[in-house]
């Protein structure tokens, strides 16, 4: 059942794309009309804000962990090998 | 003071474990969930609030039953875990494996209730020296060298933290209580007990040993390592050292310092080990913090951790059993042939990335909460960085590259795949059914904790901030998916100066001083022959003439001797710690009866 669930969705990739894009456009416009009383600073009460956090933070870690990665520390995996 | 009334639990697992040998067939498996089943029940409901378990030694006063809230919401989800992670082993038929995993449970619960230092170091060690089995039982060709490093670095911690009780206990006149520390005037002693936890707690640079060894040890192994010590460490620091302000940095770096890293892994469940030093640090920080709700925060969030953490290790430990891969770049595209595996898995993802109705939403919260309102911004800011890296890794990548994605699969490992026996099964479904339970029903977790919770996750603001969060890590992740494409690479970490150091040593001393031994010898060897010689010609008329006939028969009693000795014992030393951890805890029995 989990098995054909996913193969449904997958054989329909465009439209469930088209579903999530419109979820996050929908993510940002309910924050518009969220009550903000329990925001501890003031950058929080700007609608989509979290949202422009989670995608800076995704980006950025992905960007900045593969640079790092990248100078010498990640390296061939029999390195510790005799 | 009824010390009769109250049996400790880990003398339920102890002895357990020295009966299992007895048990044969399906008495075994009985037994084997017989007996963690009985030390969650007593954990439960005959561990009434109190001092219990009081001994006298010498002129101290050793406590071993310490039952409070604090200890019982510990002690109650260590016991629940080793119910799932002995379910998930029941497959496995080497008695020494569960009896290692029951002895470690032994010896987190001991931490647990223990009231005073001495009875906390006994059972400190006793961790660390049942754990090491369940890396060695691996017998692959680095787990025997991954086993004695993860021993030595926990044995150089256990010092420090042993250091730290003898200047207390001379500083303070003798105080052995395991209270809370004076964190307001730390001096030495609070320091060095500080990073004796720390070290257990994989606090940044005292975490080398964590994803050596839980992405070396045994698959059922690994199930209970996630859960117990890292954990046992965050009891003994929000017991000890609430409010240490110098924990929040270390915990903040921590959270991050293991997603930087998850990153760059390419076995998944190193992978989930770096991300528990990444959820650990959150619990640091809130103890750090040590407010009301930041321990409240830190407790649920050990809690809820304990059973996401374990089902992710399930799931992975899955694969890993039924295909032998563990690796990303050798797997891919599974969800055919293991669609139930996937589910419990991306279970234990939501969970730990917090997605509201899941665990984790219920108690991270908790600890970034904590942090704004003691107006640490930067801190909770951080730790909201950290939880979009927690999804990126575990609720998205692990499940993308293992079951979707490329597929990597050789042919052999694609027909072995398949969803694991019942019992592995049955395990996952537990852990995720708590997992769902913790985040739907929040009076299950709340009611449990040390202090009253007056905190409430559901608000439109929560939802709206979590779901923006997590919505978007998702979106980022799928733009740079071609980036986070797994390397066959390993990454150098910390661990680089030790294993390094270690080769150092074995260079000096195979090289310098075995030149300095050369030349001595070849110094006695030309200078001492002569004299040498004219007294063995001495001695060897003397030998023949007087001792012969006595030496002879002594000569003739040390060697059967020796052979005898010879083949007690094997020459390997995890042998000699097991038989002597084993002794230990005999010892252990004995004087707790006594």
């Amino acid at each position: 059942m989990i098995v054909e669930l996913i193969d449904y969705l997958r054989d329909r990739l465009p439209t469930v794309i088209r579903c999530c894009y419109a979820l996050l456009a929908s993510l940002v416009v309910i924050d518009i009309f969220v009550d903000k009383h329990h925001a501890h600073t003031w950058i929080e009460h700007y609608p989509g804000f979290w949202s422009l956090f989670g995608f800076v933070a995704c980006v950025a870690i992905i960007i900045i962990s593969k640079w790092f990665g990248h100078q010498g520390i990640m390296t061939r995996e029999d390195y510790y090998d005799d | 003071m009824m010390t009769e009334t109250w049996i400790h639990p880990s003398l339920i697992l102890i002895c357990g474990a020295l009966l299992l040998p007895f048990f044969k067939g399906m008495a075994r498996r009985t037994f084997l969930i017989l007996v963690p089943t009985l030390t969650f029940l007593n954990c439960y409901a005959f561990s009434p609030e109190g001092m219990w378990g009081a001994v006298q030694f010498l002129d101290w006063q050793l406590i071993f039953g310490r039952i409070d809230r604090l200890s019982q919401v510990f002690a109650y989800i260590m016991s629940l875990m080793c119910i799932i992670g002995t379910l998930y082993g029941l497959h496995v038929e080497d008695d020494l494996q569960h009896i290692a995993a029951w002895l470690y449970v032994a010896g987190s619960l001991g931490v647990i209730y223990a009231g005073d230092f001495v009875v906390l170091f006994l059972f400190w060690e006793l961790m660390a020296f049942s754990s090491v089995f369940l890396v060695w039982f691996r017998n692959r060709k680095g787990s025997l060298a991954t086993g004695f490093r993860y021993l030595l670095v926990h044995t150089a911690g256990g010092l420090i933290l042993l250091a730290g009780i003898m200047l207390r206990f001379k500083e303070t006149g003798g105080d052995i209580s395991f209270v809370h520390l004076d964190v307001t005037n730390p001096s030495l002693y609070t320091y060095l007990i500080m990073a004796g936890f720390m070290l257990n707690a994989a606090v940044p640079p005292l975490h080398s040993w964590l994803p050596d060894a839980y992405g070396e040890a045994t698959v059922t192994g690994a199930v209970f390592m996630c859960a117990f010590t890292t954990k046992t460490a965050i009891y003994a620091l929000a017991r000890g050292l609430a409010g240490m302000h110098i924990l929040v940095p270390f915990g903040v770096v921590m959270a991050l310092y293991g997603v930087v890293y998850a990153v760059l892994e390419n076995d998944c469940r190193r992978l989930l080990a770096w991300h528990i030093i990444s959820q650990v640090g959150y619990m640091v920080a809130g103890v750090g913090i040590g407010s009301e709700l930041a321990i409240n925060g830190a407790c649920a969030h050990a809690f809820a951790h304990i059973l996401y953490k374990g089902l992710l290790f399930m799931g992975c430990g899955s694969v890993l059993q039924m295909t032998g891969k563990s690796k990303f770049t050798e797997l891919g595209g599974l969800y055919k042939k293991m669609p139930m595996t996937f589910v419990f898995t991306l279970i234990g993802g939501l969970s730990i990335s917090a997605f509201p109705l899941f665990s984790g939403f219920v108690s991270k919260s908790m600890i970034v909460t904590a942090g704004f309102e003691d107006h640490i911004y930067w801190a909770g800011f951080l730790l909201m960085l950290a939880s979009a890296g927690t999804f990126l890794h575990t609720g998205l990548k692990v499940p993308y590259f293992i079951w979707f994605g490329k597929n990597n699969c050789s042919k052999e490992t694609w027909d072995k795949a398949t969803d694991p026996p019942w019992n592995m099964q049955a395990a996952m479904l537990i852990g995720a059914f708590l997992c769902i339970l913790i985040g739907s029903y929040t009076p299950y977790l709340y009611n449990m904790l040390p202090f009253p919770v007056e905190y409430h996750p559901y608000t439109a603001y929560h939802l709206s901030e979590t779901m923006q969060i997590l919505l978007f890590t998702a979106f980022g992740f799928f733009l740079l998916l071609k980036r986070l494409a797994p390397e066959p690479k390993i990454s150098l970490d910390l661990d680089w100066f030790y294993r390094f150091g270690g080769r150092g040593f074995v260079w000096l001393a195979s090289k310098p001083l075995q030149f300095i031994d050369t030349c001595v010898g070849e110094a006695y060897r030309v200078v001492g022959l002569y004299g040498l010689m004219t007294v063995s010609a001495f001695w060897s008329w003397f030998d023949w003439h007087g001792i012969d006939g006595v030496v002879d028969g002594v000569a003739n009693s040390v060697r059967s001797f020796g052979g005898v000795v010879r083949r007690a014992q094997s020459g390997q030393l995890q042998y000699s710690i097991f038989w002597a951890a084993t002794i230990a805890a005999c010892l252990l029995i004995t004087f707790a009866f006594s």
